[in-house]
This record gives structure tokens, sequence and C-alpha cells, in this order.
């Protein structure tokens, strides 16, 4: 550790070694406010990375976990379950529950496809560039007045959380088939698809350093303003080395990937396509396009940016902590733990929406398949993520690495060809255990 | 007895609940109680556990709607339909539950439903723990634990946050149900000495106590209740504590006897 230079002044008998180094451990805890239970997560997020690669290298001589190549997929993947997850941890802490999540999904899919294929060419003409437009707000506004009428049968019927949203998960799914007749509805406003990534669906290496360095700046500015703000009214501050550890943390992941999704370039076949489509004079060999961040990752970067500031920096977000903490004492404070639950259940169904767009601009097509079992994706993603059942407790980061850690092992399965039946026991286990250590971990540092 | 200031009771009260009913499903919890209280005055609310004194003081902080009665503030007929319309009337509550969020940490429940905002609208938390840390510092000035959720604290220091959240808004009116259940005697001497503060400033003041002995120190009057209903309201320099345990106990007016 470089960090004693810095350190407070060490007491004059130094503890045995052992002690030394828990002391040292536990003090870089505490200086820099870092979650023992996010490390964990970090950590179990390398295990799984580094597994699935390890198993590839033993068993086919080839790992293909750690490649810019999948990884940009795992990326991708994680968006639509991600974006859903963040509005999961606002309705877990809270108290309730949505099962219904992944048909609103699939039901708010099935309405864009019908909006944007069948209805608004007739009034545009086919490709006008408002379509995909009005198609994403009608789809999450949709997605709110279901996840909000669901809300009110919650807040204001008395109708548990666990039910209204079991005969949603059935009731949503039938509008779904009903609307559609079955059939699948494709292919999708040709803008419209690029949120759901692909090589045109992606940033660009340019696009992603821009990126990538108003994340730095953010990171930095953040951390800047809260030493300004602690010292404006003499509160105990972070150790500067701490702070600094941080920034630096914070940027290198960044940066790190940056030039990941940077070298995963487009296809051969998609070169060729482009290099004939705009004349170009090279030889599709020669010629490297870096992928970038996909849209849909940087769709989840914003809902999570933008979520975590709701919850930290606003009264509403104030207010679902509290509730989550103490309803009747929410209620005491004047707090209108009713209708607080109706705006809740809509976020969590524009959210839903949203990645209704993701998923089927992804797919290019609407089905009334999509999203199938996405709730409990969604829902081990918050609780893996740290979002406490018990209520009043949980981050939207969590819940994003959360997602990350559930997409890997799908992918990861996926890709050393675990069968579906084998999936399903792992992913099903995985969830159990971790809300089992999510309650010894509580236990413990109660 | 301690030396009260004679309460100017000539005037309009500053609370007047009149004829307050209310029932959950079969159980009548308050039938017909009719309770006031004068600015510089603390009235004792006592009676057994199941009385219906939560329940009374509930309607008046808005958290239940009574089904009958009516509540004047000032001599004004007052609308008090939730708790926001209460602190309208800078009533403020110290309740038996405390009604904390475990969760949050002290300057957040402090300022709960009504926190200090940057002029952006961003909840302002370095400014509300800026607050916090001034109140407590006067309340009790042995409170360190600002930036752990309430429900790592003691239960005094639990208590402290309850009542630093009443004291913090200017309260005119304060209603302090059982406010030293928790509290150990150096704790309950404080609070003692902060209702005879609050007092000389002019707060009016129900408090509900199960201790006869706090109560005839502190209290002005008394009002006992029994099964919902009001046995009577007397003052205390009129009575002897086992006249109040009489009350309490039998539901007789101390003058029944002598009638
Ligand atoms: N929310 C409620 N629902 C049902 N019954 C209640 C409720 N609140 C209070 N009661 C009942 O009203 C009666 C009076 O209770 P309470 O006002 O808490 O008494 P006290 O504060 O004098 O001990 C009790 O019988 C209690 O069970
Ligand atoms: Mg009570």
């Amino acid at each position: 550790m470089t960090d004693t230079t810095n350190a407070p002044a060490a007491p004059s008998n130094p503890p045995p070694s052992q002690a030394a180094r828990k002391g040292a451990w536990s003090r870089f805890l505490t200086a820099t406010e870092l979650d023992t239970r996010l490390i964990g997560m970090v950590a179990a997020l390398i295990l799984i990375w580094g597994g699935f690669h390890m198993y590839g290298v033993l068993v086919n001589g080839q790992g293909f976990f750690l490649t810019p190549r999948n990884l940009w997929n795992l990326s991708v993947q994680t968006a639509s379950i991600g974006i859903m997850a963040t509005g999961m941890v606002l309705v877990i802490i809270t108290r309730h529950i949505d099962l219904s999540v992944g048909s609103i999904l699939g039901f708010t899919a099935i309405l864009m496809g019908m909006m944007q294929v069948n209805i608004l060419p007739q009034y545009l003409g086919l490709g006008h560039p408002a379509i995909w437009i009005i198609t994403v707000v009608f789809g999450i506004i949709c997605g709110m007045m279901i996840g909000g009428f669901q809300g009110a049968l919650v807040a204001y019927g008395g109708i548990p959380a666990f039910i209204v949203t079991l005969g949603g998960l059935l009731v949503w799914r039938g509008c779904a088939f009903l609307v559609a007749r079955g059939e699948t509805i494709s292919p999708v406003d040709a803008t419209f698809s690029l949120l759901g990534g692909g090589p045109y669906g992606s940033v660009g290496a340019t696009g992603s350093w821009i990126v990538g360095l108003i994340i730095c700046a953010g990171i930095v500015f953040m951390i800047v303003n809260g030493r300004r703000q602690r010292t404006k009214f003499e509160f105990a501050k972070r150790p500067y080395w701490a702070d600094t550890f941080l920034a630096v943390l914070g940027c290198a992941a960044t940066v790190g990937a940056v030039l990941l999704v940077n070298s995963y370039y487009w296809p051969k076949g998609i070169v060729k396509q482009y290099i004939a489509a705009n004349d170009l004079n090279v030889e599709a060999e020669t010629l490297f396009i870096s992928h970038g961040f996909a849209i849909p990752v940087l769709v989840l970067v914003v809902v999570a940016v933008t979520m975590n500031f709701v919850m930290n920096n606003t009264r509403f977000g104030r207010y679902v902590f509290a509730i989550g903490g103490n309803p009747e004492a929410a209620a005491l404070a004047g707090i209108d733990t009713k209708w607080m639950t109706v705006k809740i259940f809509a976020i969590m169904g524009g959210l839903a929406g949203l990645s209704a767009v993701v998923a089927s601009a992804r797919l290019n097509s609407a089905t009334n398949a999509l999203g199938t079992l996405d709730e409990l994706y969604v829902i081990a993603a918050a609780v893996i993520g740290g979002t406490s059942l018990a209520g009043g407790v949980g981050t939207i980061f969590g819940a994003i690495l959360g997602a990350l850690v559930m997409q890997s092992l799908q992918s990861g399965m996926v890709l050393i060809g675990f069968d579906a039946g084998m999936q399903q026991v792992v992913v099903g286990s995985v969830l159990v255990l971790a809300v089992f250590l999510d309650i010894l971990y509580r236990r413990k540092s109660k | 007895m301690s030396a009260n200031t004679p309460i100017d009771r000539t005037g309009t009260p500053l609370v007047e609940m009149r004829n307050m009913s209310i029932s959950f499903g079969g159980i009548q919890a308050v039938d017909d109680v009719s309770i006031d209280l004068y600015p510089g005055e603390v009235v004792g609310l006592l009676g057994h556990n199941g009385a219906g004194k939560s329940t009374l003081i509930k309607i008046l902080s808005g958290a239940y709607a009574a089904d009958s009665g009516e509540i004047y503030v000032n001599g004004e007929k007052a609308t008090i339909d939730n708790p926001r319309d209460a602190r309208t009337y800078n009533i403020e509550t110290i309740y038996q539950t405390l009604a904390l969020a475990d969760n949050l940490d002290a300057a957040s429940n402090l300022f709960l439903g009504r926190e200090l905002t940057t002029k952006f609208g961003m909840v302002d938390d370095a400014q509300m723990e800026a607050e916090c840390r001034k109140i407590m510092h006067r309340l009790n000035p042995n409170f360190r634990k600002f930036s752990e959720p309430v429900s790592a604290l003691s239960g005094g220091q639990r208590q402290s946050v309850a009542i630093a959240r009443a004291v913090y808004f200017d309260a005119k009116i304060l209603i302090m149900d059982e406010p030293t259940a928790a509290l150990g005697p150096q704790e309950t001497q404080m609070v003692a000495e902060l209702v005879q503060e609050l007092k000389r400033q002019g707060l009016g003041i129900f408090l509900i106590s199960h201790d006869i002995a706090d109560v005839m120190e502190l209290c002005d009057r008394v009002s006992v209740m029994k099964n919902g209903q009001l046995v009577g309201t007397e003052k205390v320099e009129d009575v002897t504590d086992d006249d109040i345990l009489g009350m309490i106990i039998l539901g007789k007016k101390p003058g029944a006897k002598a009638a």
C-alpha cells in the first residue's frame, strides 16, 4: 500500500503485522467509502469472466469470453435488462415487486411495431424521420400508463403488488398476442433499428472517446464538488489519496471500456457493403472501422445516471427511501405515499417501454414473446446488486452490475454450449444463493 | 409543585378539539372527547394503555380523520386532513413510535417531507447536515452519529432526533406522545427542561405520559381518558396524585365523592 505517507499519524505502538494489514484494508474501505458488497460483486464478475474464458481455453483450446467481440455483445445484451433493473430498484426499495415487466415489454414492443409499421407510414410516408421519435415516445407513454394503472391498483385498491403484477404478467402478454394476432411485426423503421445496436447503431471510435471524456469529466466533477461541499461546512473530508484513488479508478475503468469497444471492428461483410455504398476506393481488408459504444449501451448509461441522480439528489428519491424504511413514518411526515407508489410503478412501466425499444430494435422486429422471463432477470439483477427485499436499501449502479453478472452468466453458458435446461438451473440457483449471501451479509453487518 | 406562572385562560385557546369521535371497526377508540390548550400551557394527557390518547392526538396531527368533531386553532375552525395540513398550522408531533425512517440518517429524518433544496431544486444534504448538527448540539451535545442511519442509534439518540424534528420548525403547538419512554433519568431531565423552555417561549404543549409525577411537575392541567372517553380535566394545583390515580383507574372525577 502506498497510502502510508498520507495516512493519519500511526499509533505510537505499531500493532502486529496481521492486525496492521487488516487495519490498512478497513482503513482503506472507510477512507474511500467503497462498499464491501460492491467490491464483492466486482470480484464475482471477474471470477465469472475468467472462469468462462479459462473453460474455453482448457476444453476447446481457445477462450472466447474475454474478447472485444464477446464483451461488446455482452454490453448490448445487458442494456435491456439493465434499463429495467434501475426501475425495479425503486419498486423493491418501497417493498413491492413487479412481475409484469417482461410482459409490459412484449406488449409495448407490439404496440410500437404496429405504430411504426402499420400506422405512421400511412400518414407520414415510409422512412419519415419523425417515425422513430413518435414511436419511442408512444412506447414509453404506453408503458407508463400500464405501470401507473397497476400502481394505482396497489396503492388505492390495496391489492398486493405481487398479485396485481402476477395478473399483469398474464394480461399484458395476452394483450400482446391479441393485438399482433400471433404474428411477427417487421421490419421496424430503419432509424428506430439503430437503437438496438449493431455496426451502424454504434457511435464509432471518435464518438466513444467523446463519451468517455464526458464521463471522466463527470466523475472528477462529482469528487471535486463533494470535497468543496464538505469544506464549506467544515465536515470531515475523505483523505486526498482516497479521492484521488477514486477519480483515477473511475477514469481508468472508463478509458478501458472505450479502448475495448474501439478494438472491436466491423465485420468484413459490413465493411464491403459500406465501401460499396459510399463508393470508397479502399480494400476491405485494410479498412478497420471500430464499433465503439453501442447506442443501447449509451441509453443504459443515460438512464442509470438519471435514475441515480433522481434517487440521491431529489425529494422524490428521498421519499422512495423513506417509504421503504418506514411507510408509516413517511406518511406521518406528510408524504403522499399512495401517489408515490403510482409514480414508482409508472416509472417502472416507462422503463419497460424503453427496454422494448432496445429489444425490438435489436431484433429488427416485434414478437409477442419478446421479453419472456425478463422479470426474473430484472428482479435477480436488482437483488444481486444489493437491493434489499426487506425494503429501504438499494442502489442504481449496484443493480446494473447485477444485470451484468446475470447476463455474463447467461451468455457465458451459451458460449460454452450449456443447453437451455442447464442455463435455467444455474440462473435460478444463483438467484437463491445471492439472496442467501445477502441475508448473511446483512446479519453480519448488523 | 413547581412555581408555574399562572396561565391566562380568558382569551381564545390556541387549540380546541370539540366532541371528537373516531372508531376503528367495532372499537370506539375516541368517544366524544373535548380538550383545549392555551398559549404557554402544558396539558397532560393521562390514561391506561389503550385509553385512546395517541388516537386523539393523531387526529390533531392529521394522521387520522375523525368521524365527528371539530378542531379550532386560535378560535378559527381548522381543516386538518393530513399531516401537511397540521404542519401549516404549526402543529408538530413527537409520535410514540418516533416515526423515523430507520434507513435514513439523522438529518434526512429531521427534514423528511420538508427538505432544504439548492437553487436548482436538488436536496441539499450538506446544508441539512449542518442545520442538524446545530440543533442536535443544542438538544443533545453528545450526539455524534450524523452520517449513520438512525437504526444504528440508541433509544435515547433516536428520541432526540424525533424531538429535534418537532422543535426545529418553530412549532406553536407541540404534541409529545410519551417522549421520555425510551430515556434514562438524565435524558428525561433534559426533556423536562426543554418543555419548560418551550413553555416560556409561549408554545402550547400536549404532553402524553405514563408517569403521574412527571405530569404533576410539568403540566398546568391534566386531562384523563379511559376507554376512549374523557374522564375530566383538572388544574394540577386543585388535585392530588391520588385524585388523578382515581380518575385513571376508576374513571371517577375527584369532585364526585363530595357531590
Ligand atoms: N389504526 C388503528 N386501527 C385499529 N385500532 C386502533 C388503531 N389505532 C388505535 N386503535 C385502537 O384504539 C384504542 C386506543 O389506542 P391508543 O390511542 O393507541 O391508546 P393509548 O395511546 O391511550 O395507549 C386501542 O384499543 C387500539 O387498539
Ligand atoms: Mg399511546
